[in-house]
């Protein structure tokens, strides 16, 4: 269990990053915190020429209030998003998120930017940053543009970023004092990949609502049209008139055949509906 | 301070496990060395067609052809019918398991040996694979060894008549359990450095294990190369479990590879190998019926148990010690008169089995105790009073059993009276029927068992292992300033007998503690021993080092008899001097005379001198027979399946204890490991006979975070075979857990008629029991 070899770069910006990674004569790979990525180099799970290591790159660790949005560069630590060292604009769900990832010596190098771009279905950042409505700050050699982030996701471990291109940072928008959210992660025990997923967020002040059912073999499911799960009242509790034959039936369109699966994922919405209205 | 049999003593290791000095294989430098990667097999069961190295790593690669003059690990058994498997150490024509090396490829580092290994292929033509033991027993199942023309290692029978007995009784249940493969996960896995010491002309191994002497017994048989040629090092072992208490092909490979290319090689076993390549524990199955009368009174147990015992039988154990062993301790603790039971150890194209901490008690007392749970449930009566009906009582001691185990003494019932009142089943039973805020349900099981350790020549010679424990050697040496030296062949790595033993000594001679250096882990330096395993090292080394202590007594004595004219007999060793009534001389400074000032003895001086090596056994070597009961209290939710445990105790009962903290740990340590077994712990295989957890994300260890304060109580009843009374107690806590938390889930789960059967209980498999019980697939959209 050890890596195939490999070139290391450690680089000191966007730029020069953007520029390595767009070479086409060889493979290369950006590394963040490592905590994905060293495990699949050592599986020989992946194998590139060069790693590019941008951790090092001050623009990615910037962590700042813009406006009516919190903007987080990619290389933020869960531990610095755990220990509230960034501004708080989600009523505490992001240090509460981050509490609950992996064990506090993952933490302390996994990032969140990382989590995004590696798009395990079954890790937290994945779930939790479409329910609250964060957008990718994506970066090139030349141009950066925005998306909605469960639209970077394209499928499970494949973000859609073109060679050179990089995530630069999120953009989380703030909650109003009144929004609720609610999040249950179920795993077998602390630190473990989950088995189910719910994030929940409700925003009636800025008409937001969103629903994201994770932990499944496929990309979360993410729900902005409340209706489908609520009825037509989105104005009252998210709990009052949940439908869980919805739930249910969308979780088996997305695959889920084993009924006791399907069960867990219900316990686990139900639960994150419950915490957000209590 | 007190610092002798019973003392609270600190441990002397712990100041360089704590500060992180502790030198393991992989922490020693030998200029020189290269790296060894072996090339596995990726099936389960296979022949091997070509095999094409590339010419760049012609002479890196060596495969089974290399190999010349090294014959095959071969662990027989003389009990009738064993049929023996050859394990060579390189895979030669068919590899029967995944991991099975087929070539062992060499490197400056570990990483271009295993690039080495990646440019290697290997043509294999597929073979269907043996995956499941009960499959593996039908007709037509593929063979894993051809020339055996079935399965089947071993079929043991105990055929009393019971069907008398049966006939009287008013309840009968029947269940059947099985328990998962495990790993056992030592933090540090195997390693291996071997060299050739041209000077002393002595292969040289350092490895990772828990029993040198036999291990260097093997190496000589496998290579050829006589023992006083070889010698076996384990430094500090990161843990052993059962994992170490093995020959390992990888050993045979190292030292051949060694010899061969004159430079030191070595390695390190990764954790993907430990977990799907070198062996695993605990795969058993059951099938009991339990006859009772109306008191839950047993009168008779039928039972079938088959152990999954892999592609190999594993050196010194053999593949059958598991089932032998179950046939023989099923009926535990309990007494009653009629008893049938079949056992099979059957091959299958997985890795060889190994025996784990509590070997096959931990299986035994988890298929007996949901049993006689099941019976209380039957006749609605709680759980402890089918216990008691049954167990063996204070006044039956000393015990013959009706397998004819000899219990050497105990109060089994006032153990589970205890367990009982610590943890309050009536409170607990009153919070269960008003039902909890959250929807879980209460749940309150126990387990009673017993842990026959230190069990020695009569036992093993009748399984007649490669391996027969005898008369364990300890060797004392007193130093020219007084110190002492003590050599054992048993080897610590976590049992704390660098404290203990020392305690023993300090017990016989009064020296301090701290002037006793415990030397082991060396072949060169230490008597031959069986070394450490089956809960034996405090019963045996503990009796040689006292025994040996007391021989250096006599001889010390008969020098100070000349100095304090006085007889020998009239003198007495203690605190460090010798005492002739109130006058008295130190032991330094006998020491001091005998090695310094040699002019100053007496012409007609006792010439043999302050080193002595000394064999001991206990007066009767059928085992001591610790025991212990568990119970647990957990919170099972039954929308997740997921289980809590809220208190656990223990209630256990080792003889005397040479340090009751050192055995705390040994139970607590233990006891998480139980609790792996009961909940987390499993290495599935699809129907190729892949192992499906190749890594720590899939094989879930138990954490700090889930585990429970366990509470624990001792009982001391002295041993009446043993120095001092000891017991040995070391693989105790790793029995009960799965027993008591499956009760206490069952428990939980009654009012919805479930019940758990299998091991790990993990959520899914409590969700199967209470669809089944519900006659559903499952609740789906009823959440
Ligand atoms: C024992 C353990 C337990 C864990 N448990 C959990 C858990 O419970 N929940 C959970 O959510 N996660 C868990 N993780 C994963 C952890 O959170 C990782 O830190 C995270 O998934 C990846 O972040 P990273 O910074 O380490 O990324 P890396 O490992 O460095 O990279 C991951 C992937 O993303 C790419 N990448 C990284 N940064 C960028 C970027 N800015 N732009 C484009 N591509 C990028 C890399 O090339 C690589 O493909 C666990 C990890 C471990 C080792």
């Amino acid at each position: 269990m050890k890596p195939a070899p490999f070139e290391y770069a450690r680089a000191g910006s966007i730029k020069e990053a953007s520029e390595l990674l767009a070479r086409d004569d060889i493979t290369a790979r950006i590394l963040a915190g490592g905590q994905s990525l060293g495990p699949m180099l050592n599986l020989r799970l992946a194998q590139p020429d060069l790693l590019v290591d941008i951790t090092g790159i001050p623009d990615l660790v910037a962590a700042e209030r813009d406006g009516d949005s919190l903007y987080l560069g990619a290389c933020v630590s869960h531990a610095n998003v755990e220990d509230g060292r960034i501004p708080d604009v989600t009523n505490g769900a992001l240090a509460e998120v981050a509490r609950g990832i992996a064990y506090r010596a993952v933490r302390n190098r996994g990032t969140i930017g990382g989590s995004l771009a590696h798009c395990d279905p079954a890790a937290d950042w994945p779930c939790v940053l479409p329910a609250l409505g964060a957008r990718a700050v994506v970066q090139g050699a030349n141009d950066k543009r925005e998306v909605a982030v469960e639209e970077l996701m394209q499928a499970p471990f494949e973000p859609g970023l073109e060679p050179g291109e990089i995530l630069a940072g999120l953009r989380i928008p703030a909650m109003s004092p009144d929004a609720r959210w609610g999040y249950y992660k179920y795993c077998r025990k602390t630190g473990e990949f989950a088995e189910a997923i719910a994030a929940v967020a409700w925003d009636p002040a800025r008409g937001f609502a969103r629903i994201v059912i994770g932990a499944l073999d496929t990309l979360p499911i993410v729900l902005g049209d409340n209706e489908r799960l609520f009825g037509d009242t989105p104005e009252r509790k998210p709990f009052d008139t949940y439908r869980p034959e919805e739930a249910d039936r969308m979780l088996t369109d997305a695959g889920v055949r084993d009924p006791l699966k399907r069960q867990v994922h219900m316990v686990a919405l139900r639960r994150a509906l419950e915490f957000a209205s209590a | 301070m007190e610092q002798g049999v019973g003392a609270r003593l600190l441990r002397k290791e712990d100041d360089r496990y704590l500060r992180g000095r502790g030198q393991y294989v992989a922490d020693i430098k030998l200029p020189g060395t290269r790296e060894v990667a072996f090339l596995r097999s990726p099936l389960a069961h296979a022949r091997i067609g070509d095999i094409d190295i590339p010419e760049d790593f012609a002479n890196r690669v060596f495969t089974a052809r290399d190999l010349k003059g090294v014959t095959p690990i071969r662990a027989v058994s003389a009990l009738p019918g064993f049929k023996p498997s050859d394990q060579p150490p390189l895979a030669e024509g068919k590899v029967r398991q995944v991991g099975e090396p087929i070539a062992m490829c060499l490197g400056d580092t570990r990483a271009e040996a295993e690039d080495v290994a990646a440019a290697v292929m290997v043509d294999f033509e597929e073979l269907p694979a043996v995956h499941d033991m009960l499959q593996a027993r039908r007709p037509g199942a593929a063979l894993v060894h051809e020339e055996w023309g079935d399965n089947v290692f071993l079929e043991t029978f105990v055929d009393d008549d019971i069907d008398a007995a049966a006939a009287k009784a008013a309840v009968k249940v029947t269940r059947e359990y099985r328990t998962a493969r495990q790993c056992m996960a030592p933090i540090e896995g195997r390693a291996v450095l071997a060299y050739w010491d041209s000077r002393m002309e002595v292969l040289t191994v350092y490895t990772s294990t828990q029993m040198p002497h036999i291990v260097r017994t093997g190496l000589s048989e496998c290579l050829g190369l006589s023992e006083e040629n070889i010698r076996v090092i384990p430094p500090d072992v990161g843990g052993g479990f059962g994992y170490k208490g093995i020959l390992l092909a990888e050993e045979v490979c190292l030292c051949w590879l060694a010899m061969q290319t004159g430079h030191p090689v070595r390695w390190i076993e990764d954790r993907r190998e430990h977990l799907t390549a070198s062996a695993n524990c605990r795969e058993h199955h059951y099938r009991i019926t339990a006859y009772a009368d109306s008191n839950g009174k047993l009168l008779a147990l039928d039972a079938e148990a088959t152990v999954d015992s892999g592609a190999y039988s594993a050196y010194p154990f053999s593949a059958c010690l598991e089932a032998a062993q179950v046939a023989s301790i099923l009926p535990g603790p309990y007494d009653f008169e009629a008893y049938r039971c079949r056992t099979y150890s059957v091959a299958t194209n997985k890795c060889p089995i190994l025996p784990f901490r509590g070997v096959a008690r931990t299986g035994v007392c988890f298929a007996m105790e949901l049993t006689l749970d099941a019976i209380a449930r039957e006749l609605g009566i709680e759980p402890a009073e089918v216990r008691l009906a049954n167990l063996v009582k204070p006044g039956q001691m000393p015990f013959d059993n009706i397998t004819k185990k000899h219990f050497d003494s105990g109060d089994y019932p006032e153990a589970l009276r205890r367990a009982v009142a610590a943890v309050d089943i009536p409170a607990w039973r009153k919070r269960q029927a008003e039902g909890e805020k959250d929807g879980r349900l209460i749940g309150i099981g126990m387990s009673i068992f017993c842990e026959q350790g230190a069990h020695g020549t009569s036992v093993y010679a009748g399984w007649g292992i490669p391996m027969v424990p005898g008369h364990e050697q300890a060797g004392v040496r007193m130093t020219p300033d007084g110190g002492l030296e003590i050599r054992v062949g048993v080897h610590s790595h976590g049992q704390s007998m660098e404290t203990t033993l020392a305690q023993v000594a300090h017990e016989v001679l009064g020296i301090d503690t701290a002037r006793i250096k415990i030397v082991h882990g060396d072949t060169g330096l230490t008597p031959y021993s069986t070394g450490t395993w089956g809960s034996r090292s405090m019963v045996m080394a503990g009796g040689g080092v006292a025994t040996a202590c007391e021989q250096l007594g006599d001889r010390i004595k008969a020098i100070a008899a000349h100095l304090l004219q006085a007889k020998p007999e009239d003198l007495r060793i203690a605190g460090g001097q010798v005492f002739s009534g109130d006058s008295s001389i130190a032991l330094n400074d006998i020491a001091r005379l005998w090695y310094r000032k040699p002019q100053d003895l007496p012409p007609d001086v006792d010439t043999s001198g302050l080193e002595v090596t000394a064999g001991y056994k206990p007066k009767r070597d059928s085992g001591t027979f610790s025991y212990a009961a568990h119970a647990a209290v957990i919170a099972l939710d039954p929308e997740l399946g997921d289980t809590e445990i809220l208190d656990y105790v223990i209630v256990e009962d080792g003889g005397v204890l040479v340090n009751p903290m050192v055995v705390d740990g040994q139970v607590h340590g233990g006891t998480v490991q139980g609790i792996g077994t009961a909940l987390y712990e499993e290495m599935p295989f699809d129907e190729s006979g892949q192992p499906l957890a190749s890594t720590l994300a899939d094989y879930i260890l138990p954490g700090a975070a889930e585990m429970p304060d366990i509470r624990i109580e001792h009982m001391e009843t002295p041993s009446p075979y043993t120095r001092f009374g000891v017991k040995g107690i070391g693989e105790s806590g790793a029995i009960g857990p799965p027993a008591a938390i499956a009760n206490a889930i069952n428990d939980a789960l009654r009012p919805l008629g479930a019940e758990v059967t299998d091991t790990p209980m993990t959520p899914r498999r409590v969700l199967e029991a209470i669809a089944k019980a519900k006659g559903t697939e499952g609740e789906g959209g009823q959440a």
